[in-house]
């Protein structure tokens, strides 16, 4: 289409210099072209014709930068004072009074409030109910919303105590209950200061996007260094995990109020202080209450990494079963986890959509203004007593119980007995013609190469300065010593971000136009983004056993999701005159499709990929768990060696990969704007 | 020296946006013209402004979109912090109050209306109305009976539970109305406030907001795009072109004596009988066979136009001392109606 609509254009205008329809050849299409034979070249016969240390980066060249940090944390922790304290005082100083609050938790939902020492303590009070937390959580979802919610909720909590995971699940609810406050508020604080000075929002930014972009394991090593190995540290970790987005979004819904507002509360007569927390944060809520949702979403997110580190509950149980390859455990324990943050999650975004009801404030007895606490109160107090008397009132009875566990390792069973062979065909099909020519050919790249195809490809895209960056982050990883282990990241991450995009732009094509299958695509895609990234492991194992496959499988289905939102997103905003247009003048729907929603869409669906990317190598470092060999299982042998340098050097490689992609994505989605005339 | 009725009056303000303005205007000698500005990389988006508002009038300062009014508002307000001037509010220089004692002023002698209303979402009408006093501290027994008062005032009384998305925009406005009057300001700016409203909606606020300064006699300072709302409202009209004043002057001064070719542009198409005055059209009087009755000389052509039409004699038109000071015959009246120029 564009070729003859250039030819056409240069008949009409016979001095354009573009009169041949067809490949235009510009220096920068030339390069590539170049490019590519010369890659090609080094694929056949780099490894006779190059000298070593092209193909591999000298040892003796390495920067010692890993074991300057171990030396570092050695010294914060040995020698490092705070004024008076030293530094080590000041972090045992912090799990203290983190873990008053984490011990409280943990008592009134799980264990009950215990007295003496360790296995001999006597319980003085017993926890709360299984029927009074389902009476609160019931409660709370009719009030946020609607009895269908309150029905989804209860159930979800009714699931837990039926299926035996109720213990386990409520020490996990204990630390999400106190780790998402702290969260929350820190990044409240830090998103008004952010707010409030330019300078250290311009400060923030890049350390945010660091810590975004960071695998979760490469900083759960220097906090196990800190912290030591336990609830606290895990909380402490799972704190920082959540925090970042909440920071982002708080100062993108502060500066996002309506400017007239602002000066409304100025003209009213605000001071500094009444502006922020009558005007500016008020107004805001809605947008801070997403922040909410998502530090609650990570925080569940992070249960099971955490509890690498020590924290119990289902994330306890998940890992452990599947080190035992305790299949069916591991489900139970994983669909648990599920299914609490399936239920977290709808509570909170409807309490972030909750819009307060108009009308004259109700009047009337306690019973008349507050009837739910009311009730909640009477429940808690009522199953407490009744418990004393007849157990089944406070714990949830065994013998009700029912477990799934034999099921799914029967299933596995007879999946692998009736499929093993088609299985096994595939995977091996796949990794033959794909996966090892695509690891070989990279591997095969002598780094200084791919360092200056990428460079010249990031100065194409938005000159000097994205040039230099990139050259800096390639130049971080190489000197570190981290170049092959990087290639097979990119090698994993790469095909499975094209495999997902595939399947995430189709599927977002398909049901963009078609509201009721996309209706039933978006419960879907909800679902599968509420699930923590570690349970998309459980059934790949089960199925494909470790190796990169199975990785490359479970990065896909974690990854899928914003390919598939962002498309439909892109296609749907489309203005609807430019598709009238468009049939008006004849086209067929195919042609309506591919020559107009697809190119106007295009800048959105980049943004999908992006965010692809960014899931992909987050889930990257996870799959080290099913044995891959690349920057993943460098941050995780670090974690379990509790090697401070070893883990933030690769995680830092496995940052600034994602950084290189994320830049020169986001740099060609702001040229593509720019030539469709559209603004972000 | 500004005479004691004279509420605001600002000299010589500009406001540049751009690197170092302030520079800027202090190296330069005089006036800087539009190209050394252009050259320094600065717009001027209000340029050496001279405006004085007197007390108990409404001042419309009236521009198309860009011509630098909803700049010069926020410069009188000190939501913007003027480059350059002098901004006088009751005698007081408000360009070297402290913070504090802006706050101070804003709180008790300022009040402000916003284009697209600036309600806050989470609070009721109650709540809104009743924030100016509750930043100031008021309690809330009095501060509440003070807003009910205020929301009856604009004809919103019965509503003041609900949340503001669930009225329409013009009673979004008469919240921001009610609101803005809660604190009894003695100077009311008022940007655009019924720009974002349907047409008829528009003219039904205009109506009301003429009701209300009919009882509270305030100091208005009124921003509008629309000239004929400007005619409608204004005691006298300051019309803006590229961050300069062009003219100021009342209603019939801009439709008689237009200053310029931009400010004719907009006068051309007024209608002229709701615009003149009997003074602007009578001539001198004659002795001739009498009169068919007496006008005021301050009268709209518009609101006599019927009853001078209808008679055979001119009628004799009297200033506020009772004195006659010339006549108006039928022919003038209908020159106006049907548009012919003056005199012609």
């Amino acid at each position: 289409m564009t070729t003859t609509g250039r030819g056409a254009s240069g008949t009409v205008n016979p001095s354009s210099a573009m009169v041949t329809p067809g490949f235009t050849w510009s220096p920068g299409r030339a390069f590539w072209v170049v490019a590519a034979l010369v890659s090609a070249l080094f694929y056949l016969f780099g490894k006779d014709w190059l000298p070593k240390w092209a193909l591999s980066y000298p040892r003796q060249w390495n920067l010692p930068l890993k074991t300057e940090i171990g030396v570092f944390m050695n010294w914060l922790v040995e020698d490092a004072t705070l004024g008076p304290i030293s530094f080590q005082e000041f972090t045992r100083g912090v799990a203290w009074l983190l873990e008053w609050p984490l011990n409280a938790a943990t008592s009134v939902l799980a264990t009950g409030l215990m007295s003496g020492p360790g296995s001999s303590a006597v319980q003085l009070l017993p926890p709360l109910s299984w029927l009074a937390v389902i009476a609160v959580v019931v409660a709370m979802g009719h009030y946020a919303r609607s009895r269908g919610l309150a029905a989804l909720v209860g159930g979800c909590f009714l699931y837990l105590a039926v299926f035996g995971q109720w213990h386990s699940a409520m020490v996990t609810l204990a630390s999400i209950v106190i780790a998402v406050p702290i969260g929350i508020v820190g990044g409240l604080a830090v998103g008004i200061a952010g707010y409030r000075w330019r300078g250290l929002e311009r400060l923030l930014t890049p350390l945010l996007d660091l810590m975004q972009t960071i695998p979760i394991f490469a900083y759960l090593v220097p906090i196990l260094f800190l912290f030591g190995f336990g609830p606290v540290a895990a909380m402490i970790g799972t704190i920082i995990y959540a925090m970042p987005p909440m920071v982002r979004i708080t100062m993108l819904s502060l500066r996002s109020v309506p400017g007239e507002l602002v000066e409304f509360g100025r003209m009213a007569g605000c001071s500094r202080r009444q502006l922020m927390w009558k005007v500016l944060v008020p107004a805001a809520r809605p947008g801070l209450m997403i922040g909410v949702n998502q530090v609650i979403m990570l925080s569940l997110n992070m249960v099971i990494i955490a509890s690498m580190i020590g924290a119990g509950g289902l994330g306890y149980d998940v890992l452990t079963s599947l080190r035992r390859l305790d299949i069916g455990g591991g489900v139970e324990a994983g669909i648990a986890i599920v299914v609490l943050a399936v239920a977290l999650d709808r509570l909170s975004d409807a309490y972030a959509r909750r819009e307060p009801r108009s009308g004259s404030p109700t009047r009337g007895g306690l019973l008349k203004r507050h009837p739910w606490t009311v009730t909640c109160l009477l429940v808690v107090l009522g199953t407490g007593l009744a418990g004393l008397v007849i157990p089944a009132f406070q714990t949830y009875p065994a013998q009700w119980q029912i477990t799934t566990g034999n099921g799914w390792s029967d299933l596995v069973k007879w999946i692998n007995v009736n499929f093993y062979d088609a299985l096994e065909a595939i995977k091996t099909a796949l990794l033959l013609n794909v996966l090892i020519p695509v690891k070989r050919f990279l591997l095969a790249m002598p780094w200084a190469w791919v360092t200056l195809l990428l460079t010249v490809g990031a100065w194409q895209l938005a000159g000097t300065r994205l040039a230099a960056l990139v050259l800096a982050l390639c130049a971080f990883i190489i000197v570190n010593g981290q170049w092959p282990k990087a290639m097979v990241s990119v090698y994993l991450c790469g095909i499975s971000v094209v495999i997902a995009s595939l399947i995430g732009i189709s599927a977002g094509i398909v049901s963009a136009p078609r509201p009721r299958l996309w209706q039933t695509m978006r419960v879907v895609v909800d679902t599968l983004q509420t699930l923590p990234s570690f349970v998309y492991l459980i059934p790949v194992v089960m199925l494909f056993r470790v190796g990169d496959f199975s990785a490359m499988i479970a990065i896909v289905a974690y990854s899928v999701v914003p390919a598939i939102r962002y498309t439909v997103h892109g296609i749907q905003k489309v203005d609807p005159q430019l598709i009238e247009a468009g049939v008006v003048s004849g086209c067929t729907r195919r042609q309506v499709l591919w020559k107009i929603q697809l190119p106007l869409a295009m800048p959105e669906i980049m943004l999908g990929i992006n965010q692809t990317i960014m899931l992909a190598l987050s889930m990257l470092v996870i799959t080290a768990l099913v044995g891959t060999r690349d920057l993943g299982q460098e941050v995780y042998i670090a974690l379990t060696k509790a090697d401070t340098g070893r883990g933030l050097v690769a995680g830092l490689s496995v940052a600034f990969i994602a950084i290189i992609a994320d830049r020169m994505i986001a740099a060609g989605v702001a040229r593509m704007r720019r030539r469709l005339g559209v603004d972000a | 020296m500004p005479q004691a009725s004279t509420k605001l009056a600002c000299n010589n303000v500009w406001k540049l946006f751009g690197p170092d303005p302030h520079g800027f205007l202090n190296n330069i000698q005089g006036e800087p013209d539009p190209e050394t500005l252009a050259e320094a990389g600065l717009i001027a988006a209000v340029r050496a402004v001279d405006l004085e508002v007197q007390e108990g009038e409404i001042f419309v300062i009236m521009g198309l979109s860009g011509s630098g009014k909803s700049t010069l508002v926020r410069c009188l307000s000190r939501l913007i912090e003027p480059t350059r001037g002098q901004i006088l509010f009751n005698g007081q220089d408000l360009l070297t109050a402290s913070e504090r004692e802006m706050i101070e002023i804003r709180r008790h002698k300022m009040g402000m209306v916003f284009q697209h209303f600036a309600l806050l979402p989470h609070r009721t009408v109650l709540g809104n109305v009743g924030f100016p006093l509750e930043v100031q501290g008021v309690d809330r027994a009095r501060r509440e009976a003070r807003a009910l008062k205020v929301i009856e005032l604009v004809g919103l009384a019965g509503r003041e539970h609900d949340y503001p998305r669930a009225l329409s925009g013009g009673q979004q406005q008469r919240v921001g109305i009610a609101r803005s009057l809660a604190v009894e300001p003695e100077l009311w700016f008022l940007d655009e406030p019924f720009s974002a409203l349907d047409p008829l909606i528009r003219r039904e606020m205009q109506d009301e907001f003429l009701r209300l300064q009919s009882v509270l006699h305030k100091s208005i300072v009124f921003i509008t795009h629309d000239f004929d709302e400007a005619i409608r409202l204004a005691d006298r009209i300051a019309i803006m072109k590229d961050g300069a004043l062009v003219q100021v002057g009342t209603p019939e001064q801009l439709v008689l004596k237009p200053a310029d070719d931009y400010v004719a542009e907009f006068t051309q198409h007024v209608d002229r009988a709701k615009v003149l005055s009997v003074g602007a059209i009578m001539t001198p009087a004659t002795d001739g066979p009498g009169f068919a009755g007496s006008l005021n000389v301050d009268d709209r052509v518009a609101a006599i136009a019927a009853r001078v039409e209808a008679a055979e004699q001119p009628f004799a038109v009297i200033d506020a001392h009772g004195e006659r000071v010339g006549q108006v015959t039928r022919h003038a009246v209908i020159d106006v109606l049907v548009g012919r120029e003056l005199g012609e």
